[in-house]
């Protein structure tokens, strides 16, 4: 029989204080007010004084209500009756459906022992040539998608979400607009993988200190999944709104903010959930994908710098496009080598010459005059960015390739293309004699 | 659940207990009972028997602080605290060489097979082996006069022989009473007796601990470095070198290769060991040391890399505590390696994860805060941390070293913050990482404008001085044709221009992926060096803008063939011809 407390000693942001004993650090406490009842988690122990964040917030909270601790760290349940679910930050169902009864797992598990990880090769293929063909996302990759508010980002992460054949995709939103879940929700549906799909949601309408949990909760069930030999899609967004509830709670909590307000221990608390991407060695995986949003489009924001530094690479997003200039997967030397003989020599190819076009535009925009090569590179530019970088494009690798050896032979003479020889030679398209050209005319 | 503690293995000393009244995150206040020493270790008895290894930082009257290198997560006021007289140590003797150990030199791959996945708080395992016997030699007999750090005996381990010394902690001399029969003995069994003057006598082991804290460095006197050390990085063995006994940093972005580059050097530095501190780094990049290096032949010893390495790693996901040990676990295995006379490289990656480690206390313990929040004493930390390295002159006349090289990752890339800052104050060279370089593809991506060393390296500094010349006026004309354009440069200009763009990408730029332009011995490096620089001195007489580019485009073609070409074959040999040719006929056919 667990005691009641209700001698509340302070109330300040999300944070309560009480008078109690036998309190654990980390331990979870319920507190019963006349809004109901939410879940708290103990941040600080002093003396006789226990420091509780409350998951609902703090509004309404009187000097006379009770708190119940619970004798154990938060906890989510976890069984194959959450596929499909979706359920808030302090892990209740969102759904209108019952509670899922189940073993239940801790949240916020030690580190894996390196020695128990393996070195990751195993390409997912997404269907967007930007990142199969330039940078190769790899099983078990922890990587974020750079952007500002407005750009599609939570699109792409549907869609990779869609393609990516996981076992079991895990969508955490964080301060997300309601119709946007509605729309993870819609895409998912449509795309047959709700059944395999377990979300995680907090919106910009819900209590700040239960969008901390949200990573925790997702990365607790996928762990578990990727323990049992599962391939685990991971999908947060947006990781920016998780750091300013850090900074909030921070903040309240009476820290010393380090740079522009953000605790000191920003990169501790973004590496521990980010670390969590892994590719056990006698077991699954987990991939993790999340949206940064960069304040003003600015990278050297707390928040991108510092994920940036934790992360295997980066993808930027800008203009709906994914820039090939800036983004990278650190990985993708472990899987592009053995996909097609001619994948690292597009990848190389390819992006010289787009870097040369833009320089041409540059150059065409300050009023110089274009030679021959140049307008070859402008027409390559913009063959380039309709039929390979737009988003919507949406084909499997080598049919990605062969585009581009297309676009290649439409603009350029194979010398001038700065690809070996051999490579060339193997891969150009043939010249196609006029009765191929009819047959193909007459077919469109 | 039963937990197995240091305590058996590791415990000299009383006990004193204390209680814990306050907790909050990796800080834990306790009351005292007793007498208990700044920076000695403590553990928190969480109540289900796990101790929780910690550290003293900060006493206040019977209140003690303590900084937790676990998760505190079910700490309790009220719960045991049980304080030693012994300062935060690692264990030194044979059998470290190849580990990999965590910040608190738990070893890794015994801790799997324990643990399995995770590293659980609490669990601890000896660094040292201690049922594995060594074949002991011994190199004194009774009645030797010795002092610390002096030679008892010898065991093998893998490449070397390893030197069992006399314990660190000796004051003036000691008589050999006993010493053990040559054979086969495990680390903690007894192998001699030694007596100070007056008749104490004192049991010795193949093991000592040393705290991590302390410099150890017993020697005759400290020297001043100036051997070079050979990377095998054109960049920084001609530009900007560096030396045995010496210090460099390298700051840079994210992406910029910070970590590919001290891998590199990690691989083919010409030292007898290496130790790689991977401090709240990717745990990826890690395992990729870890599972490479095995299989990777060292080219001065032909046996597998690992057995020169020893990695000590604390990467981003676990404890923060821990990763402020880990630094000084890793430079004090450099320290003992180099009290045996070897030339020891230690390399820390990333030191700017270790200055927010002390932030994040200092946070905690509510300290009046510096510059971005770090502590006031974040500067003299770090002058201390690289004054450990040092070249010296041991007692009996050896010159071994410590290297230190460190990165340091700044946020938003900008140097002008303070653990760059208090870095550069103190190291004797610099390789700023420019995000510029490494986005134009130009690997490794040290800046050639930036960067400094204060270290003369294998090439006359005269000589890379005339080279630095040409970079920056190239740098120049660059600049400054952005402006004006290729139509409004003179000639001259021009082809200072075309000679900087030759240096930079057929000498400075390495492929690190391949095997041969990857490392380039030092003679090799002298002798291309050389070469380029009779290209740079060459007055070419161009006529004509297309000319020149055509030229000097032949030039780097010759040059960028030969860097891949392995030192005496024939197309080797067919190369330096070729180029000869060139430069005596200014490129002319």
């Amino acid at each position: 029989m667990r005691k009641y407390y209700d001698e509340i000693t302070r109330i300040a942001g999300n944070v309560v204080s009480i008078t109690a004993t036998g309190v654990g650090y980390d331990e979870l406490a319920v507190i019963t007010s006349a809004r109901g009842t939410s879940l708290a988690q103990v941040i600080r122990l002093e003396g006789d004084q226990v420091s509780l964040q409350i998951f609902a917030g703090t509004q309404g909270v009187s000097t006379g209500d009770r708190v119940r601790f619970l004798g154990r760290p938060m906890q989510v349940p976890f069984s194959d009756d959450l596929l499909g679910r979706v359920f808030d930050g302090s892990g209740k169902p969102r759904d209108d459906r019952p509670d899922v009864e189940a073993k239940m797992v801790e949240i916020g598990s030690p580190a894996v022992n390196p020695i128990k990880r393996r070195r990751p090769d195993f390409m997912i293929d997404t269907g967007i040539p930007m990142i199969d063909i330039f940078n190769s996302l790899v099983e078990s990759q922890k990587l974020p998608i750079f952007s500002v508010a407005g750009e599609p980002y939570n699109e792409l992460l549907a869609r990779v979400g869609l393609q990516a054949k996981a076992d079991v995709i895990l969508l955490g939103g964080m301060g997300l607009r309601h119709d946007d879940y509605l729309k993870f929700r819609d895409t998912f549906e449509k795309g047959g993988v709700l059944g395999r799909t377990i979300m995680f949601i907090h919106t910009a309408a819900d209590p700040i200190v239960e969008c901390l949990l949200v990573p925790d909760l997702c990365l607790a069930v996928g762990e578990s999944y990727a323990l049992q030999g599962k391939r685990v899609l991971c999908l947060l967004t947006d990781m920016t709104a998780f750091s300013d509830s850090l900074k909030e709670i921070a903040i309240t909590m009476e820290q010393i903010p380090s740079n522009r307000g953000y605790p000191g221990d920003l990169y501790t608390q973004l590496a521990r959930r980010y670390e969590k991407a892994v590719d056990f060695d006698g077991a699954g995986s987990m991939t993790l994908l999340a949206c940064v949003t960069m304040p003003g489009d600015d990278v050297t924001h707390p928040v991108p710098d510092n994920t940036g530094y934790i992360t295997e690479g980066q993808f930027y997003l800008r203009n709906g496009r994914i820039e090939p200039f800036g983004s990278l997967s650190r990985l993708k030397q472990q899987v592009n080598g053995k996909t097609r003989d001619d994948h690292r020599a597009i990848m190389d190819g390819c992006l010289q010459l787009y870097a040369n076009c833009r320089e041409t535009r540059e150059k065409r925009d300050m009023g110089f005059e274009m030679s021959d090569w140049d307008r070859k590179l402008l027409h390559y530019g913009d063959l380039f960015e309709s039929q390979i970088m737009d988003l919507s494009v949406n084909i499997p690798l080598f049919e990605a390739l062969d585009r581009c050896w297309d676009i290649l032979a439409e603009c350029f003479e194979p010398v001038e293309t700065g690809i070996r020889r051999a490579i060339v030679e193997k891969h150009w398209p043939k010249e196609m004699t006029r009765e191929e050209k009819e047959a193909e005319a007459a077919t469109v | 659940m039963k937990y197995k503690t240091y305590k058996n293995y590791y415990y000299r000393g009383i006990i004193v207990n204390g209680k814990i009244v306050a907790v909050f995150g990796n800080m834990v206040v306790a009351e005292a009972a007793g007498e208990v020493v700044q920076n000695s270790v403590g553990y928190c008895c969480r109540d289900d028997g796990a101790k929780l290894l910690s550290e003293i930082i900060r006493v206040r009257g019977r209140n003690v602080d303590l900084q937790v290198f676990e998760e505190t997560r079910g700490l309790k006021i009220g719960d045991d605290v049980e304080f030693e007289t012994d300062m935060l140590s690692v264990s030194l003797g044979p059998g470290l060489l190849g580990q990999i150990f965590d910040g608190l030199q738990n070893p890794l791959p015994q801790l799997a097979e324990q643990e399995g996945f995770f590293l659980n708080p609490g669990k601890y395992i000896p660094g040292l082996d201690q049922e594995k016997t060594w074949d002991f030699t011994p190199a004194v007999k009774a009645g030797d006069t010795v002092g610390a750090g002096d030679k008892l005996a010898t065991v093998p381990e893998g490449i070397f022989q390893h030197e069992i010394m006399a314990p660190f902690t000796l004051q003036g001399q000691y008589t050999v009473k006993d010493i053990a029969k040559q054979g086969a003995y495990k680390v903690s069994d007894k192998i001699a007796t030694l007596a100070d003057s007056e008749g104490r006598e004192r049991e010795v082991t193949m093991r000592q601990d040393w705290p991590v804290k302390r410099a150890l460095a017993i020697c005759k006197r400290r020297l001043m470095p100036t051997e070079p050390l050979s990377t095998r990085v054109r960049i920084i063995d001609s530009m900007f070198p560096i030396v045995r006994g010496g210090t460099y940093c390298i700051p840079g972005p994210f992406g910029a290769g910070k970590t590919v580059l001290q891998q590199i050097t990690s691989r083919h530095a010409e030292v007898d060991v290496v130790i790689v501190a991977a401090c709240g780094e990717r745990a990826g990049e890690v395992v990729e040391t870890i599972r490479e290096f095995p299989e990777l032949t060292d080219p001065r010893t032909g046996k597998s890399l690992m057995e020169r390495t020893i990695i000590i790693c604390n990467t981003s996901a676990m404890p923060v505590a821990a990763r402020e040990a880990s630094v000084y676990t890793a430079v004090t295995l450099a320290e003992y390696y180099r009290q045996m006379g070897l030339d020891v490289l230690m390399l820390a990656d990333s030191t700017s994860r270790w200055a927010q480690a002390m932030r994040e206390v200092s946070g905690r313990l509510e300290e009046i805060p510096g510059e971005e929040a770090f502590p006031a004493y974040l500067e003299s930390r770090i002058a201390g941390f690289y004054e450990r390295a040092g070249a010296i002159e041991l007692n009996d006349g050896r010159v071994a070293s410590v290297t230190i090289g460190g990165t340091v990752s700044p946020a938003g890339g900008n140097f002008e913050e303070p653990v760059t800052q208090g870095t550069l104050k103190v190291v004797g060279a610099f390789h700023g990482l420019s995000r510029a370089r490494s986005d134009a593809r130009r690997y490794p991506a040290i800046d050639p404008l930036d960067s400094w060393s204060k270290y003369t390296g294998i090439i006359e500094p005269t000589k890379a001085d005339r080279a630095k010349t040409v970079l920056k006026r190239g740098n120049e004309v660059k600049q400054m044709m952005t402006v004006v354009g290729e139509e409004g440069t003179p000639i001259d200009d021009f082809a200072v221009m075309l000679k900087a763009e030759l240096f930079d990408n057929c000498y400075l730029q390495q492929n690190a992926f391949d095997e041969v332009d990857g490392a380039t011995p030092p003679d090799r490096q002298k002798f291309v060096f050389d070469k380029i620089l009779e290209i740079l001195d060459t007055d070419f007489d161009f006529e004509t803008k297309e000319q020149a580019r055509k030229i000097m485009f032949e030039a780097q073609d010759i040059l960028r063939t030969w860097n891949y070409e392995a030192a005496d074959t024939d197309e080797y040999k067919t190369s330096v011809e070729k180029l000869d040719k060139f430069i005596a006929a200014k490129g002319r056919e």
